[in-house]
């Protein structure tokens, strides 16, 4: 456990420094360092300093206070073990296409920093977006979510990926499951291929699910508002029960 | 307004004659109907009854002495009141008939305002010969006949997730706002009674409270019947009518409240304690009424798989005695037959069958349907009809208030909502959830029910709800349309839910569940997903019967559809799999992964072609040798999954047999084969070169027991010489692929790196085209499957 420093001088603190540190005071102990990691990350992230806090808090608790955390970290929560995807979840944050940046690839260990770029995919929209905004968030989500379906990172999400994701949906299900999988990818991917290649002569061939094709056959769910979770902005988590 | 309308409608008629000629023989079967009675109860009376006048006696001699049977004898009296009934309901389902009839008029007026239309004018034609005995709207009839199937039609198709998505917000509106509009409306009515020009100053301030519960309440019916025309957004659309239901019980409790207490004196603290307690005995209580009638209602559907055809009507009896059951106790019957038709559906649909779902379904629409209709005219026929009061200063009053608690409830209570909610409501949304709150049936058969002790109260109170519902219904629900689209609203996707669309919600919900799991915190998805597995594990079990209970969401969604594009490929009398279901020509081939997708396009390639009758041949023997192996996974579904390991060896002959057959055939063939170049190919031919390329073939999975033909590369100085035995290693090469691999074929490697080597590729593409073994560049590591 690191010692908070004290923080500087009042004049030396920024505004969102100065507030950092009081929730964080009331929390005592670590906090502080979310304070001493990026001071802009609550505009990269678009997260408040006490969402960072809690989540700062509940990092420490999975990583057990060390820097990074690792996928047998993530994978130990209890409340994970029934989730049938649970291993795209654990994959979702160690790809570095959810980092925000350009790269691909997949990371053995994410910082605090990381974690919270991925858990930024999950931020609520807020009521002033305008509507180019939105439709940036609403882009923004689906490319999270078509990274987790395309694991090979080609930009395509082709059959086999598909039904990998089927699969994984079905796998509490026994083998009933494991088979009704296949025909429900066909029939799914026979969809995407008929909305958005309506002609296709016999010999054609539909590689897979563009991110195009993907933002098309999603556009009735309005992903924009439906895929966020509330993240607490008091600082009462209940961390305790995992 | 009703004037306009009443000048309209018949203009709208008179464009057809067909639709007149209907109308005036209804209007005048009507009338027959109604002007009957008298003549048939007096020929009733002096051939039955009739004691008092000589000539029934006579009669009554008469048939005595002469002992004739009667051939034809007229009773009206016996069948009358079913008669009746079955007249008037005739008479709605032709005029809602006629309304779809005419062009465009049903896409400019709501449906219910029309209904109300014909309802007045068939009410001033009776007045007008004179007949007063046309049908009330009974508040006992319409409580316990007209209004339940309405309820149960929306109760079993309430889309629960958006409801329960949004209960918070709709609990708010129907609660808070209800309560507020009523005691906004009421005690500000008093202030208005109070002055002296009114009149009214008579009024105390109960029997006002009284009238704002009545007219508070946000109307179901009259809500649904403007809603389901707009076809606003789903989340605007829950709001506004799941508060219409909910608020029931805020208006039962409010109404037997003041009705109480402006009867017997004074409210005390306590009294307004046991109203709230009471409240929630009425809410609740009719909730749990509802979900026991309904779980019951499950678990009989369970045992039902021996007579289906009594299916249907165990949903329809458990619902309807619910509803009887909370309105026994002066429970909620809303709220019962909602909670009654919500619990029970996904059970009842899982035992059901097919035929009995959709007989419900129907019937639910038929009844409802019709019962709304009823409503409407029958309401039109009562204004008319029923004693008036007319005050002039109450009833602008009554609707300006309403209008203005409305927006202020709604502006307000969206306010604190917003605060909480993480999809907020924007202006526009609480303008059209504001613009909505029509009033309807209900608030009027409320106001038929007062007893006050003061008749001419009743009546004031009668004449300003039909003024409020006339208002609300007429003028609001005609403008929202143009408004919805003025305002540019959010429509409904009328799209039915694709396959994605239920793959891609379960995913996202267990990945919600999964992220908030590791935030640590325990929301919404969490609950969620531990009342669906208690569910899964604990109800399911059970409620339904068989192996359904432990099939999942996914599947059986997925077999719903299946079964419905079944259903539709039989009713277009086509044969087939669920692939030709599909409007497009799309196929089960065009997404197995089983050849290699055409060559990237090349334009400076010159390549061989062969005469187009030759290349149809070939193409021709490619596809269907491609068809038959794919047909054989295509019927790879779990009515032949049985079969599928013998159907492995047996294909494993066919394919031999095909081989030699193919082989024969090209050999043939090759006779013919002389080539010319062309500046064009085809995808068959293009994938024939490419497959001829060694470069693509090393990465690709070697097949072995099947003897590879070696590929006589055509030189470069002959381009126009092409070898058959390419076309036949590719078919092979096809096949091996389909046989191989099947349906779980392996991953694509790694996407090409494009963009600024485009020059050079194209170079190697030249140079791969003219069969030449290209550059071992990135290239050649590159998937021939990517274009």
């Amino acid at each position: 456990m690191i010692l908070p420093p004290p923080c500087p001088a009042p004049l030396g603190c920024s505004s969102r420094r100065e507030l950092e540190a009081q929730t964080g005071s009331t929390m005592g102990g670590t906090q502080t360092r979310v304070t001493q990691l990026d001071p802009d990350l609550v505009e990269r992230t678009g997260f408040s300093p006490e969402q960072i806090n809690n989540l700062h808090k509940r990092f420490q608790q999975l990583s057990e206070n060390k820097e990074t955390i690792s996928r047998e970290s993530l994978n130990r929560i209890p409340a994970l073990a029934n989730n049938p995807i649970r291993s795209q979840i654990i994959e979702a944050f160690f790809d570095k296409r959810n980092q925000h940046g350009s790269e691909v690839g997949s990371l053995e260990e994410i910082t605090f920093e990381q974690f919270l770029m991925v858990m930024s995919h999950f931020r609520p929209p807020t009521v002033e977006m305008t509507d180019e905004e939105k439709e940036a968030v609403r882009r923004e989500k689906l490319r999270f979510l078509f990274n987790m379906h395309d694991t090979n990172g080609d930009g395509t999400i082709t059959l086999a990926e598909y039904r990998k994701v089927v699969e994984e949906l079905l796998s509490k299900c026994g083998t009933i499951g494991q088979e009704a999988a296949k025909e429900i990818t066909d029939a799914a991917m026979l969809e995407v291929a008929s909305t958005n290649v309506p002609h296709m002569g016999p010999e054609d061939f539909y590689e897979g699910i563009t991110f195009e094709h993907f933002e098309q056959i999603l556009k009735g769910l309005e992903m924009e508002s439906r895929m966020h979770i509330r993240f607490l902005d008091t600082a009462t988590v209940h961390c305790g029960k995992s | 307004m009703p004037a306009r309308m009443s000048s309209r409608a018949p203009a709208g008629f008179c464009r057809s004659l067909p639709e007149l000629g209907l109308l005036l023989l209804l209007v005048f079967v009507l009338l027959q109907g109604s002007v009957f009675p008298h003549g048939a109860d007096a020929s009733a009376d002096t051939s039955h009854h009739g004691g008092d006048g000589c000539s029934s006696t006579h009669v009554k001699e008469i048939n005595r002495t002469k002992k004739a049977f009667p051939v034809l004898s007229f009773e009206y009296e016996h069948i009358k009141t079913p008669f009746e009934v079955s007249i008037w309901v005739l008479f709605a389902s032709l005029m809602k008939l006629g309304f779809h009839l005419v062009p465009r008029l049903s896409s400019i007026v709501p449906e219910s305002c029309l209904l109300i239309v014909v309802g007045l004018l068939v009410g001033g034609l009776s007045k007008l010969i004179g007949d007063t005995e046309l049908p009330k709207l009974d508040s006992k009839n319409f409580f316990l006949v007209l209004l339940p199937p309405i309820i149960l039609d929306a109760g079993y198709f309430l889309p629960i997730r958006p409801f329960m998505e949004n209960l918070g917000t709709i609990l708010m509106f129907a609660v808070v706002g209800t309560l507020w509009n009523a005691f906004f409306i009421g005690s500000l009515l008093f202030a208005v009674c109070q002055i002296p020009a009114a009149g009214l100053t008579h009024l105390g301030l109960l029997s006002c409270l009284l009238f704002g519960s009545i007219i508070s309440a946000v109307d179901p019916v009259a809500v649904l019947a403007v809603f389901e025309e707009i076809h606003i957004n789903e989340l605007l659309h829950i709001l506004v009518f799941g508060e219409s239901l909910l608020n029931d019980a805020v208006t039962v409790v409010l109404y037997h409240l003041f009705e109480e207490f402006s009867v017997f004196g004074p409210v005390t603290v306590l009294d307004g304690f046991l109203g709230v307690i009471s409240f929630l005995v009425v809410a609740l209580g009719g909730v749990l009424v509802g979900a026991i009638y309904g779980i019951v209602a499950a678990f009989t559907s369970r045992f039902t798989s021996h007579m289906r055809v009594i299916e249907p009507l165990f949903v329809f009896v458990y619902s309807y005695i619910a509803y009887l059951s909370a309105e026994l106790f002066h429970l909620s019957g809303i709220m019962a037959l909602i909670a009654c038709g919500a619990v029970m559906r996904p059970y009842v649909e899982a035992n059901i069958s097919h035929k009995s779902h959709t007989t419900i379904k129907y019937f639910l629409k038929m009844w409802s349907s019709v019962s709304e209709t009823l409503i409407f005219i029958l309401l039109g026929v009562a204004t008319v009809g029923g004693p008036h009061n007319w005050n002039w200063i109450f009833v602008t009053a009554t609707v300006f208030l309403c209008l203005v608690a409305r927006v202020m409830g709604v502006v307000g209570l969206t306010f604190i909502i917003n605060k909480f909610r993480i999809v907020k409501l924007t202006t526009k949304d609480q303008f059209i959830v504001a613009y909505g709150g029509l009033r309807g049936a209900i608030a009027f058969s409320l106001g038929f029910l007062l007893e006050h002790e003061d008749e001419d109260m009743k009546h004031i109170f009668l004449t300003a709800i039909i003024t409020v519902i006339f208002f609300t219904v007429f003028v609001q629900g005609m403008t929202i349309k143009p408004l919805v689209e003025l305002l540019a609203v959010k429509k409904k996707q009328e799209a039915k839910r694709s396959i994605n669309e239920e793959i891609h919600i379960q995913f996202l919900d267990h990945l919600l569940t999964g992220i908030e799991d590791i935030c640590g915190h325990y929301g919404h998805h969490h609950w969620k997903d531990k009342l669906n597995r208690f569910n899964r594990k604990y109800v399911k079990k059970c409620l339904i019967a068989g192996e359904r209970s432990k099939e999942p969401q996914l599947i059986a969604f997925y077999h719903k559809l299946e079964f419905k594009q079944a259903i539709q490929l039989v009713e277009s009398g086509a044969g087939g799999k669920l692939s030709s279901a599909l409007p497009s020509t799309v196929s089960i081939q065009n997404i197995q992964p089983k050849k290699p997708p055409p060559a990237p396009e090349t334009r400076e390639r010159v390549l061989p072609q062969l005469p187009k009758a030759r290349e149809e041949e070939i193409r021709k023997i490619l596809r269907s040798n491609l068809q038959r192996t794919r047909q054989r996974l295509r019927s790879y579904n779990r009515h032949t999954l049985v079969a599928d390991p013998f159907e492995d060896g047996f294909s494993d002959l066919l394919k031999k047999q095909k081989m030699f057959e193919l082989e024969k055939k090209i050999k043939e063939m090759n006779n013919y084969l002389s080539v010319p170049a062309a500046t064009s190919d085809s995808p068959t031919l293009r994938r024939a070169r490419l497959a001829s390329d060694p470069q693509s073939y090393n990465v690709k999975p070697d097949a072995d027991g099947v003897p590879t033909i070696q590929v006589e590369l055509a030189s470069p100085q002959s381009p126009d010489s092409v070898n058959i035995v390419n076309i036949v290693d590719e078919v092979k090469r096809d096949r091996e692929k389909d046989e191989d691999m099947g349906l779980t074929m392996k991953p694509p490697s790694a996407p090409s790196k494009q963009g600024a080597e485009e020059d050079a590729k194209d170079q190697q593409k030249l140079m791969r085209c003219l069969s030449d073994p290209g550059p071992s560049a990135d290239e050649g590591e590159d998937d021939p499957f990517l274009p």
